[in-house]
């Protein structure tokens, strides 16, 4: 997966910060109260310290196992089913218009 | 907004060499969505194509779909790639309402395609090798529509509203490695490689193509170097812009143009190139900015652990390469020579998006420049008119129908064109259409002469002038006779009848 | 108190196919139940009576037409919230999806209905599964019926406690962690995780994709195995489900309840699932347990998996990496919460402040945690080497089953705990997960069944039995034998002797 690069805000030695916690929390679109961050940063530092342990044992010929039961090429045929209803695609919706979801305007751009 | 500062192209040339890689989205026309077993169809209402899968509800999963992986894979082979032995799909994860799940099914380190090679032909005959790193499979966002605001794009807006019919479409990425020695060519040869991968889809049958109903985009990456490095490869590469959602070959090429010159005064100026997204404008024909490239393109790519990896037999890969259809730019050549079109009229045949069609014409009997004639004639015209595509009005077995009668003198030219309108509006067949409108040419000699005799009579001093050798006075007595046959005369042949009476008298 | 809730599964199914009892009647008893209880032990988060008797009418007439039901058509099952139904909603513990109603029902639910189980009502658990106590939940705790001052387990309390207090005979949990088994354990009832991809997870909302399963709960061997019978096979909507011919679980529970079916077996113990923390009481009920199983012809063989001490480690990468992406689709957007800042705000702002608000402490810790161990930078070090070790204790369990039939290990290393009283460090709770953890790592079956109480508290210890990838038989035939053995040992199966109020009117096993 991704090459190694350093990330922002997070020193080598992958210590966590209060700043590493706010950036994160922008990637993860959570609003943080300070108190949080805060208690968050400790919690995290503390967890990291133990689980890092795991690169002790991870050596590179080590295959990664990202599937429990191995299986391959599942597919499905190419037919329609299971197709909702408008209502029961908008039942749930908070804000809905014209038959479309609303959401407020969009401060950012598509991917 | 004062329009942008722009180096003249020919001297961006000198003192830059352009690169430029390309990215193509290809919208498969399956039946269903890649990861959904919801109908891939476009124009359907807002939000009535989905399944919980679409819409990321709690507890939906993803399946694979067959067909999508088949297509994508004969669109590699197509590509001159190599098809991954193994190949599985990644989230990519970044959040946007758009995006259902907020994160994409895509793939990521083991695309189903990769090191491939693509031959496309300029205007010129300058063949070039363009290179394809990957092709990979992932699924569309939904499409939002920007409410209140002045223009109808995002900035501005009060609100969005969003439809996910189009969450989950299947999509191929085509990735290109960098182009060198493009030079100026360059903004051609952008142009020229999204229309052989149109082509290419097309006569695949994976993809309707249709640009600007987004089936098939291109983002480009342009950077410049400067000159002296032309041998460096990848050692030496300018900062590059990537220039999104360019929606037609023409924009492909002028927005390709424009960054040349945008980037080349620039630098010329002692600026920096910000490596950044950049909104190609229609309207303006510029591009601007947009987003700059920031640690918010953190993706955390990992490995879709509802998925299962791919493992496509070589038996497969055999199947689908032996069943694929000709390299568009040998079958260009081919027709090319065939039809014997000029390079001008077979470029104009292309650039419609025609060839097909009229390949399909001659098939059904029609000569290739009648074919042409009718099809880049009325056809194109009444298509314009109507903002339909001309595949879409008449077919050509019914343009052959058309041309067969006047081949066997029922029709003339006007005579046809009426009929081939007829056509389109659904009236019927040529045939229905000729009976019912009375519209065959009258070949019934009496009555021609009679039509002749009485335009003679009514003009006296047009006879006398026909008597006294000047033959183009006929015209006067044709157009009579024409317009009291209603057209429905052979002008030839009542020009031969006008001259007989006229001597005869 | 009814009678009918006192009755096992199996007890009630053969009552309702005989026609001695009808589910209408089955329904009102452990709804009345419910009505009763509940309100101590807050195992429900959602019922709907009419809703359940109507179900149960559909039963009855069904049977009265002369219509062949499966066998465990009319008995009541309690629905853990993490599954979606079409007829309540699914919260999934928290504040986030409260009132959400699918338009579909998950595949075990669906499969459930169509053996013609009816849904009594959704049960509580730790927010998005995650905790190991309840307390987590967004709407309050549910207490163990055992000792109301304490943890029913977690992250499956309520389905726990369910089957427990007799509100339900049957129940469907979801296990990422342990958290079929360590509440099984906690409550002193059973539960069972299947290999994975045994049960589909389509309408499981997810939690850790590669780790999730839904399992059967109940109170005894017998009745876990008829509900995963019920709930297990291959569903096209889940491309990780195995499309595999189970054998019967029922069939092999029936067939271990004879306890001289051990003999031969040989049962592993892993040194590095006796954890340090183990409680005294606990090891000795386990130790017990092992020394019964010997005396029918059981071989006891110590294995050593080197590798299980990073399991918890690995655990606690692998599941904030996946949870955090797949916590994603809850963004205000489409469904559940939305909160919007006073002036409308940016569809960012409100994403942002919903999470904030939707999710509970523990939540936003794993998604922060998870979103980090992903980032750019850091995937190698954390993410890619939890998929590694995780590779690596697969080893080490394919080579201890070289040696052995199934392993055996308490299921937690303590018994229930007082509720609010785990407040400090989460790496503490965490390591309690750590005998639990390695079969979702692996991917293998795992069965917790009560083997006694400890004596320094009087409260359940439960045993954890594991098998090979696709062996689940196994598990539900030696802890049929176990369990046949404890009930011989006390004179009575363990569900009876929960100290509930009405003590007096539980119904004496045996007579």
């Amino acid at each position: 997966m991704p090459e190694t690069t350093a990330a922002a805000g997070a020193p080598a030695n992958g210590e966590i910060t209060a700043e590493t916690v706010q950036h994160l929390a922008g990637l993860a679109r959570i609003a943080l109260t300070d108190a949080e961050v805060e208690s968050l940063t400790s919690e995290l530092g503390s967890i990291l310290t133990s689980i890092a342990k795991v690169g002790e044992v991870a050596t590179p010929e080590i295959p990664a196992t990202s599937h429990p039961i191995p299986l391959s090429n599942v597919t499905r045929e190419d037919v329609i089913a299971d197709v909702l209803t408008l209502d029961e695609a908008l039942t749930n919706a908070p804000d809905a218009a014209d038959g479309m979801f609303r959401v407020s305007s969009i401060l950012g751009e598509e991917q | 907004m004062a329009r942008t500062k722009l180096m003249d192209f020919d001297r961006a040339l000198e003192l830059f060499e352009p690169v430029i890689g390309l990215e193509v989205h290809v919208e498969l026309n399956t039946e269903t969505k890649m990861f959904s077993s919801a109908p891939n169809t476009f124009g359907a209402e807002p939000n009535t194509n989905l399944t919980p899968v679409c819409l990321g509800l709690p507890g939906a999963l993803p399946v694979i779909n067959e067909q999508a992986v088949r297509y994508s894979m004969s669109l590699g082979l197509a590509l001159g790639c190599e098809i991954a032995e193994l190949s599985g799909f990644a989230r990519k994860n970044y959040f946007y309402p758009d995006m259902a799940k907020n994160y994409q099914i895509s793939q990521y380190d083991d695309p189903i395609a990769f090191d491939g090679s693509v031959e496309i032909e300029l205007a010129s005959g300058r063949v070039l090798h363009v290179p394809i790193e990957r092709a990979h499979m992932e699924e569309d966002a939904g499409k939002l529509n920007h409410v209140g605001g002045s223009t109808g794009r995002i900035q501005g807006a009060e609100y969005s509203l969003v439809d996910y019919n189009r969450a989950g479409v299947p999509l191929v990425e085509i990735v290109t490695r960098p182009i060198f020695g493009g030079e100026a060519d360059t903004p051609e040869i952008a142009a020229a490689y999204v229309a052989t991968i149109r082509e290419m889809v097309i006569a695949l049958g994976i993809s309707d193509a249709r640009m600007e109903r987004g089936n098939l985009r291109c983002d480009a990456n342009v950077s410049l170097r400067p000159r002296g490095h032309e041998d460096a490869g990848m050692s030496v590469l300018g900062t590059r812009t990537e220039t999104k959602n360019v929606n037609s070959l023409r924009s492909i090429e002028r927005a390709v143009r424009f960054e040349i010159q945008r980037q080349a005064q620039i630098l010329a100026d002692g600026g920096t190139i910000t490596q950044e997204t950049r909104h190609w404008h229609e309207d303006t024909g510029e591009t601007s900015p947009g987003r700059p490239k920031s640690d918010a393109d953190d993706y955390r790519y990992f490995p879709e652990p509802d998925l299962a990896p791919l493992t496509p037999s070589r038996e497969l890969v055999v199947e689908l390469r032996a069943a694929l259809p000709e390299h568009p730019t040998l079958r260009r050549r081919r027709l090319k020579a065939e039809w014997q079109f000029s390079a001008l009229e077979f470029q104009d045949v292309v650039n419609a998006g025609l060839t097909a069609t009229i390949e399909a014409t001659v098939a059904a009997g029609v000569p290739p420049q009648t074919a042409r004639k009718w099809w880049m004639g009325e056809v194109a015209r009444i298509s314009n008119e109507r903002g339909v595509p001309a595949s879409e009005l008449i077919t050509p077995e019914q343009i052959a129908s058309v041309v067969e009668l006047v081949d066997a003198g029922t029709l003339n030219d006007k005579l046809a064109r009426q009929v081939i309108a007829g056509i389109i509006d659904g009236e019927g067949t040529a045939a229905e259409i000729v009976e019912a409108r009375g519209l065959a040419i009258v070949s019934d000699e009496g009555a021609l002469v009679e039509a002749v005799d009485a335009a003679l009579a009514e003009q006296p001093d047009v006879l006398a002038k026909i008597r006294d050798g000047k033959v183009q006075a006929a015209g006067a007595i044709i157009g009579a006779v024409m317009k009291a046959m209603r057209g429905q005369a052979d002008a030839g042949r009542v020009r031969e009848i006008v001259l007989e009476r006229a001597e005869s008298q | 108190m009814n009678e009918l809730i006192t009755l096992t599964a199996a007890e009630l199914a053969a009552k309702l196919a005989a026609g001695e009892v009808s589910a209408v009647e089955a329904t009102r008893a452990h709804l009345d139940r419910i009505t009763e209880v509940d309100g101590q032990y807050g195992a429900f988060l959602a019922t709907d009576p009419a809703a359940s008797i109507a179900a149960a009418e559909r039963i009855d007439s069904r049977r009265a037409a002369g219509e062949s039901l499966g066998e465990l058509a009319g008995v009541p099952l309690a629905i853990k919230d993490v599954l979606v139904t079409t007829d309540m909603p699914a919260t999934s513990g928290s504040r986030m999806l409260e009132g959400y109603r699918s338009p579909f029902d998950a595949t075990a639910v669906a499969k459930a209905r169509a053996a013609g189980l009816v849904n009594i009502g959704k049960t509580n658990m730790d927010e998005f599964a995650m905790g190991s106590s309840t307390e987590n939940s967004a709407f309050g705790p549910t207490r163990n019926q055992w000792d109301p001052s304490r943890v029913p387990g977690g992250s499956g309390g309520g389905s726990a406690v369910a089957v427990g207090a007799f509100e339900a005979p049957l129940a469907l949990g979801s296990d990422t962690g342990g958290s079929i088994r360590q509440p099984a354990a906690l409550t002193g009832t059973v539960g069972a995780k299947p290999t994975y991809g045994g049960v589909s997870r389509y309408g499981a909302i997810a939690l850790a994709s590669s780790l999730d399963q839904i399992g059967p709960c109940a109170r005894t061997v017998l009745d876990t195995a008829l509900l995963h019978d019920v709930i297990a096979g291959h569903d096209h909507h889940d491309s990780t489900s195995l499309d595999f011919a189970w054998p019967s679980m029922a069939a092999a529970a029936r067939s271990g309840a004879d306890p001289s079916s051990l003999a031969g077996m040989r049962i592993g113990v892993v040194k590095e699932l006796m954890l340090d923390g183990l409680q005294a009481g606990v090891n000795e009920r386990f130790q017990e347990a092992l020394a019964l199983a010997e005396a029918q012809g059981a071989e006891i063989v110590e294995v050593d998996a080197p590798h299980f001490e990073y399991a918890v480690a690995a655990y606690y990468l692998i599941l904030p990496a996946e949870a955090s992406s797949n916590l994603a689709k809850y963004d205000s957007v489409r469904f559940g919460l939305r909160v919007a800042p006073a002036d409308g705000g940016t569809v960012e702002s409100v994403m942002s402040e919903t999470r904030a608000v939707g999710f509970g402490a523990e939540v936003k810790r794993r998604i922060i945690l998870g979103t980090y161990a992903l980032s750019a930078g850091y995937y190698d070090a954390y993410y890619g080497s939890a998929q590694k070790v995780r590779t690596l204790i697969q080893r080490d369990f394919a080579a201890a089953f070289d040696r052995v039939d199934v392993i055996a290990s308490p299921t937690a290393p303590t018994t229930a705990w007082h509720l609010g009283s785990h407040r400090g460090d989460p790496m503490q709770d965490y390591l309690n997960d750590a005998t639990t953890i390695p079969a979702n790592l692996a991917g293998i079956p795992g069965l917790s069944l009560p083997i006694g109480l400890a004596a320094e508290d009087g409260l359940p210890v439960g045993l954890q039995l594991m098998a090979p990838a696709f062996e689940d038989a196994r598990v539900y035939r030696a802890g049929a034998a176990l369990e046949a053995l404890i009930s011989d040992r006390d004179g009575g199966p363990f569900w009876a002797r929960v100290p509930s109020a009405d003590r007096t009117t539980i119904r004496e096993a045996g007579n």
